[in-house]
């Protein structure tokens, strides 16, 4: 692997497998805990997993859906909808919460981005 | 003002109602009540027998009677009136001075003067004082006799059948409900009330009740036959109650009834009548809604007097209409108008079905062009309809015949849109409340039967309007553009309803595929947990094999109840609360292990909460070792069956309380519905287990045992109802498959049973006949589809914590072992609780949450 800056900024956290389509799993990116969401079979999100509403770290556990043309998750305390591109709580904005760059390795990896975007 | 009201009964309660609902400054009411209890329900007195209770009957709301300037005087008898003195005098010998004085002294039964009628086991059916003598005569007697084949009458002859007698109603007339019906209608309700066992004689005048020889008595008829029977009930029609009236020349009618005019004034301008015991026109009133009305009249008079305004004109009565639907030993009879056709000219219609054993008859003008009156028996499903045709003169269609005739060849029955009545239409009479009443209130937010009756009183009374007035606001709401939609979500333009028959007629077993062929989009968290609670109910499988595993909320995905900081609370089941000690040791030492904290819940068990998500494996390996099992405390599903000890230890107890309650939760443990389901099986009436604020209630009797449904706690409380009496254990869990399957196929999502019985059209009687009755025809397949749920139980646990896949979901972050550093506790009482947000920031007073060394 190069010591490139591009490999650098990419944090593996799990196989595909590991997550089971239209669910999210909770990963620890430097310390902080990023919501990781597995919509349909290959498309990811990642969102902080605090849930401002609640204070709880939860929203991985919420169910994954859409409204419209969002696609959401809605926590599992509060049931403020999250969109899980943005980051925007549809409920109240003041609770929206920071997004990460998801993607999938071709060996089948999860890679988060180590800073929000 | 001082103004004293005699008799507090249902028309005279109204009365008081309306006049203290306005708050008049100077009014002093005295109310005196001959009964030793404040006002309650006559109309649905019959519902004491299925163990309604006086006070479950009472018109009085909670501190009514404590309002100042309102005064209750129980078991106090007026015995004459100083209409000079403006005097009114009691039993006890008191005075009481009045201003204005209002009678609703109601009625008394009328007993034919038979030699013997006095006899011990002769018996009227007006009070709860009678029907606690008839309950009472009714355990040590074989065969009953109900003299009278009225409406009350046939209401009496259902009480007696019910408690397991022999039942003959005795008819002086040749016809049953002479009043109400004509000949054809009479034969066909007789027919059926005989097919239900009980026997009608009509045509029979009775001349002595003497000595039995195969009963307590016998009953010699004018035409040389006789009857045996151990209890006879009169109910033989009303007298109003007027001696007070005669007494102080009041004026009165020749075959009784107080005169009065239309402010329902006496001859003595200070005096009013209401109710019952007043005659208006010539005509006495048994019927609850027109007395209603004399009470509302007289309220308005008072009322103007009290505030001395002249304006608006005061309402007058201008008689009612008698038309009347009921239910009679569950035949659907009813009346309308000018039922025998006696209008000059009328011409009427007639349909007979004698293998339906239905009967229709219409009486229209001899134009052909208004609708005079009708009869339904077997089938009133037209009732409604007739009734505000001929209330609002409502043009008759070209053949009026069709309105009765069952539709067939494609003819479609000429309806009466609902939009055809006016705002003005009176659609609850018992209430008087009209179609622009009904209007306004679904403007006003109310969009359920349910709401209605709350925000109208509509439907409250007799509920006969019910249907009408669910059109009406169904109407309405399309009228505002409020689409009447019961869609689920975004993704399923259909009802919860719909959706599990759609699941159940394609046999659909993956939400994907549910999605695909009627739904769009993704999906929600509203439609994916309805959803997989319909695919759990119908195949009952592993809610989290993988293709369920993403439809479950938290709490089912996990399998425990998260709480307000992200941990969990873990309940294994102790089936009707019954734990060993060494169970409870166990648990006691699983909590104390796992630093949990503990408490017992309102369903007799306990809960462990402030379990970390990656703990809840380990938890629940150790507590299944000591043999528990799930408690689905996290899932819409049956909770837990309270119980009382029952028979086994208490004396009282007349059933074996605990063992049922078992054997129920045992039954229906996992069993997914579209909101939890909580029950409860009391050991005998002392009724400890408090079934009736159950979803399915169980109360132990000497013969078996009563089945309550859709009772609630929480938020709205309301009383569970009686749904079948007396039943063995095999019956009862007949009943219990039916009941919950029934639920399951037709409420709405996360509607409890309170709430969908409270929207179920027809109500308790519809819900019988679906249940014991079958009238569905449906009852195999409900017990089948219960069956299949029972058979295929599994612990979920048991399941999860053996299966490494599942296994792996249980850790809180997917790439690391550390603990979600964002849960804290700190010490309360012993125990832990979860940190506030300042307390997480004084890191000082946290309590680790760590695992004691083994």
């Amino acid at each position: 692997m190069h010591d490139s800056a591009e490999t650098r900024s990419w944090t593996a956290v799990c196989a595909l497998d590991d997550i089971v389509p239209d669910t999210g799993v909770c990963a620890l990116v430097d310390d902080a805990q990023v919501a990781v969401f597995r919509v349909g079979e290959r498309d990811l999100y990642a969102i902080a997993n605090v849930d401002p509403g609640a204070g709880a770290a939860v929203l991985a556990r919420g169910l994954v859906g859409s409204l419209g043309e969002r696609i959401v998750v809605a926590s599992p305390i509060t049931k403020q909808h999250f969109d899980l591109r943005t980051g925007e709580c549809l409920e109240a904005p003041q609770h929206s919460v920071r997004v990460w760059q998801a993607s999938l390795r071709d060996d089948g990896q999860v890679l988060v981005g180590t800073v929000p975007r | 003002m001082k103004l004293v009201v005699i008799g507090n009964g249902m028309v005279g309660h109204k009365l008081l109602e309306e006049l203290m609902a306005a708050n008049h400054a100077d009014l002093e009411i005295t109310v005196l009540c001959e009964e030793p209890r404040p006002a309650y329900d006559r109309v649905h007195l019959s519902e004491f027998f299925n163990g309604k209770s006086a006070e479950q009957l009472s018109l009085a709301a909670p501190g009514f009677f404590e309002q100042p300037g309102l005064e209750l005087r129980l078991n106090a008898r007026a015995v004459g009136i100083d209409r000079a003195r403006k005097q009114v005098l009691t039993a006890a010998g008191e005075t009481l001075r009045y201003d204005k004085l209002v009678l609703a002294t109601g009625s008394t039964p009328f007993v034919p003067t038979i030699p013997g009628n006095d006899r011990p086991a002769c018996l009227v059916y007006r009070a709860i004082e009678d029907l606690e003598a008839m309950t009472d005569w009714g355990t040590r007697s074989k065969i009953g006799v109900v003299v009278g084949g009225g409406l009350l009458g046939l209401e009496c002859a259902k009480a007696l059948r019910d408690m397991g007698l022999q039942t003959h109603v005795v008819e002086f007339a040749p016809r049953l409900m002479a009043v109400q019906m004509d000949d054809g209608g009479g034969r066909m309700l007789q027919r059926k009330i005989e097919e239900l066992g009980l026997t009608v004689h009509t045509q029979k005048s009775t001349l002595a009740i003497v000595d039995g020889e195969a009963a307590r008595h016998r009953m010699q008829f004018a035409d040389g036959s006789h009857l045996d029977t151990d209890m006879i009930v009169f109910s033989a029609g009303i007298r109003p109650r007027d001696e007070l009236a005669r007494q102080s020349e009041l004026g009165v009618g020749e075959r009784g009834g107080i005169r009065i005019d239309n402010f329902c004034r006496t001859r003595d301008r200070d005096v009013y009548a209401i109710g019952e015991c007043a005659l208006w026109g010539g005509k006495l009133y048994g019927l609850v809604a027109p007395g209603y009305e004399m009470a509302r009249i007289v309220a308005a008079h008072l009322g103007a007097l009290l505030q001395r305004t002249q304006a608006a004109p005061l309402p007058e009565f201008a008689g009612a209409d008698m038309s009347t639907k009921l239910k009679l030993l569950g035949v659907d009879v009813a009346s309308i108008g000018d039922a025998h056709g006696a209008t000059p000219g009328s011409r009427t219609y007639q349909f007979s079905d004698e293998r339906r054993q239905v009967y229709k008859k219409l009486v229209v003008s001899g134009d052909g062009k208004q609708l005079l009156g009708g009869v339904l028996v077997g089938d009133a499903a037209e009732y409604g309809t007739l009734l505000q045709m001929m209330l609002n003169g409502i043009a008759l269609p070209e053949a009026p015949e069709f309105l009765i005739l069952p539709s067939a060849d494609g003819h479609a029955r000429p309806g009466l849109g609902v939009d055809a009545l006016p705002a003005s239409a009176q659609i609850c009479s018992c209430n008087n409340v009209s179609k622009g009443q009904l209007c306004e209130a679904v403007s006003a937010g109310a969009r359920s039967i349910g709401a209605l009756k709350t925000a109208t009183k509509a439907g409250t009374s007799c509920g006969g309007c019910v249907p009408l007035a669910t059109q009406i606001m169904k109407a309405e709401m399309k009228r505002q553009g409020l689409a009447v939609n019961n869609h689920l979500c975004e993704h399923f333009a259909c009802s919860r309803q719909e959706l599990y028959h759609l699941v159940r007629v394609e046999r659909i077993r993956r939400f994907d595929e549910l999605l695909a062929r009627h739904g769009k989009g993704l999906g929600c968290d509203i439609c994916k947990p309805a959803v997989a609670s319909i695919l759990a109910s119908c195949w009952n499988e592993f809610v989290l094999q993988k293709e369920h595993a993403s439809l479950q909320d938290s709490n089912d995905y996990f399998l425990a109840n998260i709480q307000k900081d992200g941990t969990y609370s873990v309940v294994p089941r102790m089936a009707g609360g019954e734990v060993t000690p060494d169970g409870l040791i166990a648990v006691g030492q699983i909590a104390r292990k796992y630093g949990l904290y503990t408490k017992i819940t309102g369903g007799q068990r306990v809960d462990m909460f402030g379990a970390r998500l990656e703990q809840l494996p380990s938890i629940w390996e150790e507590l299944i070792a000591a043999g528990f099992e799930s408690g689905h405390a996290y899932g819409k599903s049956v909770r837990t069956v309270k119980s009382c000890v029952g028979s086994t230890w208490c004396r009282y107890g007349v059933q074996d309380a605990v063992g049922t309650a078992i054997d129920l939760e045992n039954r229906y443990k996992g069993l997914r519905s579209p909101h939890k389901l909580k029950f409860a099986v009391s050991g005998c009436t002392r009724e400890c287990a408090e079934a009736q604020g159950k979803d399915v209630g169980v109360i132990a009797t000497e013969k078996g045992w009563n089945l309550y449904v859709c009772g609630n706690g929480g938020m709205k409380p309301r009383h569970a109802e009686l749904l079948a009496g007396d039943l063995d254990t095999p019956t009862l869990i007949a009943y219990i498959d039916r009941f919950l399957m029934f639920y399951i196929r037709t409420a709405d999502r996360l509607q409890r049973t309170s709430v969908w019985r409270d929207n179920l059209e027809g109500g308790l009687e519809y819900l019988k006949d679906v249940i014991v009755r079958d009238s569905l025809g449906l009852a195999a397949e409900l017990e089948a589809q219960m069956r299949l749920v029972v058979d295929t139980y599994e612990c979920e646990w048991k399941k999860a914590v053996s299966d490494p896949q599942t296994r792996r979901r249980f850790r809180h972050f997917v790439n690391s072992d550390a603990a979600d550093g964002n849960v804290a506790f700190v010490a309360e009482r012993g125990q832990i609780r979860p940190a506030t947000m300042e307390e997480k920031r004084d890191r000082s007073r946290r309590i680790p949450a760590t695992v004691e060394a083994p």
